[in-house]
Parts: structure tokens; C-alpha cells; sequence
């Protein structure tokens, strides 16, 4: 019997294809090196395998299009608490990849409980990659006023200037970070097996089940990790404890743009010294100017909410800000000419489609009941099928290794790509390009806020931007 | 043919919006005539007026529709009205508090989450607020007209089942359970599950077990019944007797108007934000509506000491349920035979005369299936001259004249006799 396994990449990944190979099964093309998304399973040719981002896996599995999957119980328990009539059965815990959910604060709030979060005056900012649990904890909690800021990582980053509290993923016990507090473990979770529940009611699963269940029956839980703690926080003052109105709050790029920014600024004459205590907060030259170091998504949110004057993003990040936000106050004022990717409209090769027209009246015709379109930047690709009459279309929010879904599971994705490469390497093919995008700077209609000081400020950041702009 | 319709939505079709404008019509009527005014909230509202303790319970909650704005870049959520009480009571805060006392009416529509898609996920209510009075004659009287709206849409065999919030939160409290718990088992009740709610009150304290038995299985029909049971609740604490004394004077002031009920603790389904009486209406075992008494809404949205009370009728099972059908307005479909244009003026013209009139006048090509009006007026050219031919669908019987007047003269005296041409 034919069935389709979900795994996960990421943390997940090298624990799981050590489950699934004790099991006996010989599984070809899944390790961190593996390019493919599809690994192979010789001795069992009736299983069909594909690898996601684990977040995708719940949804993956819940809509049927996997009988099995993988992933952290907190990705499974993001969904059932917003769908709780979703078809996703919780399986089994598997006896790894241990993680908490905790909901912290800074060190310095006078916040020490969550009663004393949900009885507080004024509304509750919780920063998380886990916008339905915080909602539905917020709800439970019977907190007021609250507003959830969903961030693509460093959640932790936000406490206490851009957020009050943060939901936050720990993994194995690690200690919390001591310039935060913890405030509530709301989930202790772990790796989970889930199954879609139509499957799971009428297919028969035990042949792979029960070599499942024998290898986790003799894997004893692991052990937490006993890690060191970090170091007390130096005594040294930090951006944190000083308060200055017109200080100019800059945000910088985590991942792979941190090094070539880096460059940018140094460039410039902006030298970043890390702080070994606050990694996410390095010390610049600048008088009057902090930075924090988050994700470029989630930029453009912030400067609209003004908890950043400045931001190093993606125009790619912007402009799917300002599908969401068309009114939002965020405006780009520098294009920085590096990180240059197009974002671009993919489709298998195996179709029969060559642009965006060839996406509009033949759909039926090609025994397409909905275009499925698949993509990272979900209100980009809204308005790509609106605007293009794709109709019907249904959009699948994907959080990486986007070129997997295709064909299968997504028939157009919306994808950024610097050469093309990796998306011929998937047997994919670009049919459009929807625009070019390359890091920018952006900032808020009313960042200065009516401070002199704070604009002269500003405009230094941006002279000094513009010139090592113009050498690129 | 593929399924267009979103699931769990519904349609009014053209039948179903005369039964709903006629029942609407007679709560609008009846509301105005005993001095409320209408008023239309917002189909958006922030999440945050329905999220605080004292609004909606977390079951209720997790079934509204909230999503952020095109401008929500600030994480604040806003919700399709999954509620009308508590959108008129915001509307009453920010602009009618200083009047002091108001009465408002509403039909508006409310959405909620339905799992199974079986059910319209949007659904009618007709309701009425009374805002800025305590008295328990407030309370009576929304009782009242509501039944009186009932009456009118020929609802019979409609019950009344009284609860009361104020005296279960009491009981509650006695019960030595923590705030939070206490706030728990009153959404269990509130949410319909009184046998879950009891069995924690009684667990946290046994010496009131045969006393909440008492209490909520037990059914009365008159004051009598509550005197009784003030006397066994006297037993737990004095504490109860504010709000006992409060049931019983709106149970004696129903019982001397000869307003029947029954009195069931365990009926006291219904919102979060109640805190005094509760009413429940049913037709059959069809619940059709409820209400009651929620002083500390207004407080919660700093309105200051306002009390108020209020309830809805659900305008789905009153469409279903209601007897006799819309006053009709007499109906001519005109069908013209003379393309030109003179023969279209001369439609128009006719037309335009008989809605002057009163009827119903719809132009038709004559070849077009139409509505089944009373009466068919065929409009053709004789010489340059019009002639008319009116016809009663009723009676088969058909006239030819030469002019509009005759036309009317002939609808008059149908109208007036119930006659049909000869």
C-alpha cells in the first residue's frame, strides 16, 4: 500500500533519519547535505517521502496530502489552536527534539507572573513565531487587550522596547537567556508523529507503524542537555537600561544578509562591535543610534509600529509588508544595490504553461479545479493572482524549502532566486518575473517624531548609507 | 454544478426575505410603539471589547471571526459582530450615557463560527436594549415585549423560563471556590453545561449539595416557589439574599401581569456578561430566544454606574416559525406587444400609474416567465390606438379597455369586493 510520509528538515532531521533507519528502513537522500527533497527508501518502494520546513508539516498533513509526518509538537499544537476541527491526529511523541515553549520578559519588567501579564493595564504586546498559541492563551487568559506581533524568529530579541513579552521556543531545557525572565512554560513538547485523520481511519499503516513503535520503545528519552548557563549580564550599561527619546533605533538583518551588511556599514564608516552578553544588540559607532539584529521579514512591521527608525531589509520584505498594509507609514529611502534577488513566478516543468497568461483560461482545460500557489511571500502572491485573474487559486503559506510543493503538492510557486539554479536543479522552471529586489533602507513616516535631534540623527545614518551606497 | 456558496453561509431567497421584512416589520412595530429606537452598530468591531472577563466565555470566543485590518500592522485584531448586546452597549458609552436611560432596538446580523457547516455561520437577531435603568420593571417589560412580538407573529405555545446570573455567581462565590474556578464553572453554565458546573460546586462544598439539588432540579411557576427556596439558600448564607429578593419581585410582578414561566436555574444558558435575571424563550423545544440583566458591562467600558438589560430573538427560527405570510400588495404584470418606442413610453406611463396607485406594476416581455401576480395587463396597438387587456389569474376572467382609468376602476372594485372582472 502506497503511503506518503512528511519529514522534516532543520533540527529534526538528523534524529529522524536515525528513527527511521533503526526501523530498518534504508532511506537514501535525506541528510543535511541532501539537495533533494525527496529522499528514496529502496527496500520500501511503496513509501513515498518529501521533506518540508517542520512548520509546514501539520498543514501539509492535515489537508491529506501526506498520510504521516514529522514534526515538533508545537507546530502541530500552532494549528489545532487555531483549526481545532483540523484533520491532524496527534500520533505519538517521539523521544527527541525536546522544546518548551516559554513566555518571557525582560529581565528588568516588573512583570514576574502571567497572572500579573493578564490583570495588567494597557494592552499586552507578545512577540512570537507562534501567533495562534499566544491568542489562544491571550484568550484563555482572559486578557483584555492584547496585540500578538508574529515574527518569522528572534522573538526573544523583542522585550522589551518593541514588545512586552515574547513566546519563544527553548530547546532541551536550555536556560533562559538571563537578560530575560521567564514568565510561564505554556508547552513542553517534543517531536511528534502525526497522521491525517482520514488515513488514519482507513488506510492500514502498522507494517511501518510497528517498526516505528519498536525503535522508540527501545530509544530511552533523551536526556536534557545540561548546557552551561550564559554568563550574568555584564555590568557594562547595555542599550536596554538607557532611555533616550531621540535615540535612533536601527534594525540590522539576521541569516545570510548579517555578513554582507556588515560589510556595507564597515564600508561606510559604521563599525558593529558585538556585545558577548546581548549577541542580537552590537554596539555601533554612532552617538545616538542602537541597533537590534532581527529577521529582515519582520522589519517592515516594526518600523510601521515605530519600535525602529531605521531598517536594513529586502524591498522583496517591503513590498510584501505593503500588500498586507497598503496605508502603512513605512516608505524606503535608500536602495542599498546588494542582495540582489528576483522574485518570480515557477512552475514545473512538466506544464504546459510558459507565462502568467498561459495561468488564466486554460486552467480548467488542464484539469486544474484550483491553482494551488505556494510561497514565502504570501501577499505578494495574492496580488500576483489577483491581478492576474488566477482565478480560482488557493494560496499555501510555506516557511522554506519552498521548491519541494511543486509539483505535487502546489502547482505555481512565488519564490526568490538569485541565479535560477536551484530552481532548474528542482526541475522547476520561471514563467515570470514579478520585480527585481535588492536590500533597501526603510523608515517610518513619523520616526522622528517631532524631534530635531532624532531627524539630524536620522539623516547622518542615511548620508552615510548613501554614499557607500553609490560605491556599489 | 460546483458549489459556489461559502460553506456555512446561506441565502435569502426572494420568499424568504418577504417572511424575514414581515417579521422584522412587526418587531420594528412593536419596539417603536412601546418607545424604543433602532439603531445599526458596525459589522466591525475590535476583538478587545469582547475579550475581558465579563464579556464572552473562551468558548464563544474561539468561534468568532477576527482577523487584522488592512491598517492592523499594530496586531490589534478586529471581529466580524459575533454579539449585538455588546456592540449597542459600546454604542450607548460613546454617545447616549449623558441621556441617561434609552431603549434601542436592532436587526442586525451576527457571525460566529459553525463547525459543522450545517448551520448559517451568519445569523439574524432581532433585539432590545434597555440601558440606564435597574428597576425590575425593566426587566419585565423587555419580557413582555418580547412576548408581545411573538404574539403578533402568531408564535403559540411560547414559554418562558426564568434564571437568574446574579444568584448563581452568588452560590458560586459561597462556594468557596477560587475567582478563577468560580469564573469557570459560570462559563460551563452559561455555555449549557449546568450538570458539569454543579458537580464542581458540590465537590468544592458538599454542605450545599442537597440545596444546589434542590435549586437547580426543581421547577416552579410561581414567587411561591422561590420563597421556598430563599428559605433553604438562608441556610448557606444571607449573602444570597439580594438576589433572590431581586427574582422573586420580577416573578411577583410577571405572575400579577398573568404572564406564565417556569422557573429553571438550569436554563440559564447565555452570555458571560449577565449578571441579574435571565429569560429564555422557547416554541415547542426550540429555543427562539433569551435575555437578561448585565450591569457590569457598561462599568467594564468605563460608561460608569449604568445598568442595563436587554435580549434577542432569533430571527431565523421566528421566520420559520411564524404563522400567516406578508400583507401582499396587489400585483399587475404588464406585458407589452408594441415594440416601438411609443409603445414602450405607453408602458412605462401605465406603469408608473398603477404604482401611483399602490400596485405592484412589473413590465415583462410577454414572452418572459414572471412572478405570480394576481393580475396581467397586455398592452398592444389597435390603429395608432393603445388597447389594454387585463386579466385576473385568479378568476380566469379577462377585459379589454381603452384607457388607464378603466384600468383602475376595474382593480378598485376587485380590490374592494374581492371581485374579479366580469
Amino acid at each position: 500500500m502506497q503511503l506518503k510520509l512528511a519529514l522534516p528538515k532543520g533540527r529534526l532531521q538528523q534524529p529522524t533519519g536515525a528513527l527511521l533507519r533503526e526501523s530498518g528502513l534504508e532511506i537514501d537522500g535525506y541528510d543535511e547535505q541532501s539537495r533533494s527533497y525527496r529522499p528514496a527508501c529502496p527496500n520500501w518502494p511503496d513509501l513515498t517521502m518529501k521533506v518540508f520546513n517542520e512548520r509546514d508539516i501539520p498543514i501539509q498533513v492535515a489537508v491529506g496530502n501526506y498520510d504521516l509526518g514529522v514534526c515538533g509538537q508545537d507546530w502541530a499544537e500552532e494549528l489545532l489552536s487555531r483549526y481545532p476541527r483540523s484533520a491532524l491526529v496527534k500520533v505519538k511523541p517521539l523521544p527527541y527534539g525536546g522544546r518548551d515553549l516559554c513566555l518571557v520578559a525582560d529581565a528588568s519588567s516588573p512583570m514576574a507572573t502571567l497572572g500579573e501579564l493578564a490583570t495588567g493595564p494597557g494592552r499586552v504586546r507578545i512577540a512570537t513565531e507562534y501567533p495562534n498559541l499566544a491568542e489562544s492563551l491571550c484568550l484563555n487568559r482572559r486578557m483584555r487587550r492584547f496585540s500578538i506581533i508574529p515574527v518569522w524568529g528572534a522573538a526573544e530579541a523583542y522585550p522589551p522596547e518593541s514588545a512586552d513579552v515574547a513566546l519563544i521556543p527553548r530547546e532541551d531545557d536550555a536556560p533562559v537567556d538571563p537578560s530575560l525572565s521567564s514568565l510561564a512554560t505554556v508547552l513542553r513538547s517534543s517531536a511528534f508523529l502525526v497522521a491525517h485523520r482520514a488515513s488514519w481511519e482507513s488506510r492500514d499503516m502498522a507494517p511501518l507503524l510497528e517498526r516505528l513503535y519498536a525503535t522508540i520503545g527501545r530509544t530511552q528519552p533523551a536526556a536534557p542537555q545540561v548546557r552551561a548557563a550564559p554568563a550574568a549580564r555584564a555590568t557594562d550599561p547595555s542599550s536596554r537600561a538607557q532611555r533616550d527619546p531621540a535615540a535612533v533605533w536601527l534594525a540590522l538583518p539576521d541569516g545570510h544578509q548579517q555578513t554582507p551588511v556588515a560589510e556595507f556599514l564597515e564600508q561606510a564608516g559604521i563599525r558593529l562591535t558585538p556585545r558577548p552578553q546581548e549577541a542580537r544588540r552590537p554596539s555601533i559607532n554612532l552617538d545616538g543610534v542602537r541597533t537590534k539584529i532581527v529577521r529582515p521579514q519582520d522589519m517592515p512591521l516594526q518600523v510601521a509600529n515605530g519600535n525602529f527608525d531605521l531598517a536594513i531589509t529586502g524591498e522583496d520584505w517591503v513590498a510584501e509588508h505593503l500588500c498586507r498594509f497598503p496605508s502603512s507609514p513605512v516608505k524606503k529611502v535608500l536602495r542599498l544595490g546588494l542582495g540582489k534577488v528576483k522574485i518570480v513566478a515557477v512552475v514545473s516543468k512538466r506544464l504546459p504553461f510558459e507565462n502568467t497568461q498561459d495561468l488564466r483560461s486554460p486552467l480548467r482545460r488542464h484539469g486544474f479545479a484550483i491553482l494551488r500557489i505556494a510561497s514565502e511571500y504570501v501577499n505578494i502572491a495574492d496580488r500576483f493572482a489577483r491581478d492576474n485573474h488566477l482565478t480560482p487559486y488557493r494560496l499555501l503559506p510555506t516557511w522554506g524549502a519552498s521548491e519541494a510543493f511543486l509539483p505535487e503538492d502546489a502547482d505555481v510557486l512565488i519564490e526568490n532566486t538569485q541565479t535560477g539554479r536551484t530552481i532548474a536543479q528542482h526541475n522547476l522552471k520561471i514563467i515570470d518575473t514579478l520585480f527585481e529586489s535588492s536590500a533597501c533602507l526603510v523608515t517610518g513616516e513619523s520616526a522622528t517624531n517631532g524631534s530635531e535631534l532624532k531627524r539630524k540623527r536620522i539623516d547622518e545614518v542615511i548620508d552615510l548609507l548613501r554614499r557607500s551606497a553609490h560605491q556599489n | 454544478m460546483e458549489a459556489l456558496r461559502c460553506k456555512g453561509s446561506r441565502d435569502l431567497l426572494p420568499d424568504d426575505m418577504a417572511r424575514f421584512r414581515h417579521v422584522e416589520q412587526v418587531f420594528r412595530s412593536s419596539c417603536l410603539s412601546w418607545g424604543y429606537d433602532e439603531l445599526r452598530t458596525s459589522t466591525l468591531e475590535y476583538l478587545h471589547l469582547f475579550t475581558s472577563t465579563g464579556t464572552l466565555t473562551p468558548g464563544m470566543l474561539s468561534k468568532v471571526y477576527s482577523f487584522l485590518d488592512w491598517n492592523g500592522w499594530s496586531g490589534e485584531r478586529v471581529v466580524l459582530r459575533p454579539d449585538g448586546t455588546i456592540p449597542a452597549a459600546r454604542l450607548y458609552v460613546e454617545n447616549l450615557v449623558q441621556s441617561g436611560m434609552a431603549k434601542l432596538f436592532y436587526v442586525e446580523n451576527m457571525f460566529r463560527f459553525e463547525e459543522t457547516g450545517q448551520e448559517s455561520r451568519e445569523r439574524w437577531q432581532c433585539g432590545a436594549e434597555l440601558l440606564g435603568s435597574a428597576e425590575p420593571s425593566a426587566d419585565v417589560e423587555l419580557v413582555l415585549l418580547a412576548l408581545e412580538v411573538m404574539a403578533r407573529l402568531g408564535l403559540t405555545d411560547v414559554r418562558l423560563q426564568l434564571s437568574h446570573a446574579g444568584l448563581i455567581r452568588a452560590l458560586l462565590r459561597e462556594s468557596g471556590l477560587v475567582p478563577a474556578e468560580q469564573s469557570r464553572l459560570f462559563d460551563l453554565i452559561m455555555d449549557g453545561q449546568t450538570g458539569d458546573a454543579l458537580a464542581g460546586m458540590m465537590a468544592a462544598k458538599p454542605l450545599m449539595k442537597e440545596s444546589l439539588a434542590t435549586l437547580f432540579d426543581l421547577r416552579g411557576t410561581t414567587p411561591g416557589f422561590l420563597r421556598n427556596q430563599r428559605l433553604a439558600l438562608a441556610q448557606i448564607s444571607p449573602r444570597l439574599e439580594p438576589s433572590m429578593d431581586n427574582f422573586i419581585t420580577i416573578a411577583q410582578l410577571l405572575t400579577d401581569l398573568g404572564c406564565g414561566y417556569q422557573i429553571n436555574l438550569s436554563s440559564g444558558k447565555g452570555f458571560e456578561y449577565y449578571t441579574g435575571i435571565l429569560f429564555q424563550f422557547q416554541v415547542g423545544e426550540q429555543r427562539v430566544g433569551g435575555g437578561g440583566r448585565y450591569d457590569d458591562l457598561i462599568p467594564l467600558m468605563s460608561g460608569g454606574d449604568a445598568c442595563a438589560s436587554g435580549f434577542a430573538l432569533d430571527m431565523d427560527q421566528l421566520v420559520r416559525l411564524a404563522a400567516g405570510s406578508p400583507t401582499v400588495t396587489p400585483g399587475v404584470l404588464i406585458h407589452s406587444l408594441d415594440q416601438t418606442v411609443q409603445g414602450q413610453k405607453l408602458s412605462f406611463e401605465t406603469a408608473a400609474l398603477l404604482r401611483q396607485r399602490g400596485y405592484i406594476a412589473d413590465c415583462r416581455p410577454a414572452d418572459a416567465e414572471g412572478p405570480a401576480h394576481r393580475w396581467i395587463l397586455t398592452i398592444r396597438s389597435q390603429g395608432g390606438k393603445p388597447r389594454f387587456l387585463l386579466s385576473d389569474r385568479t378568476s380566469g376572467k379577462t377585459a379589454e379597455l381603452d384607457s388607464a382609468a378603466e384600468i383602475l376602476g376595474i382593480l378598485q372594485i376587485a380590490n374592494a369586493t374581492k371581485a374579479s372582472p366580469s
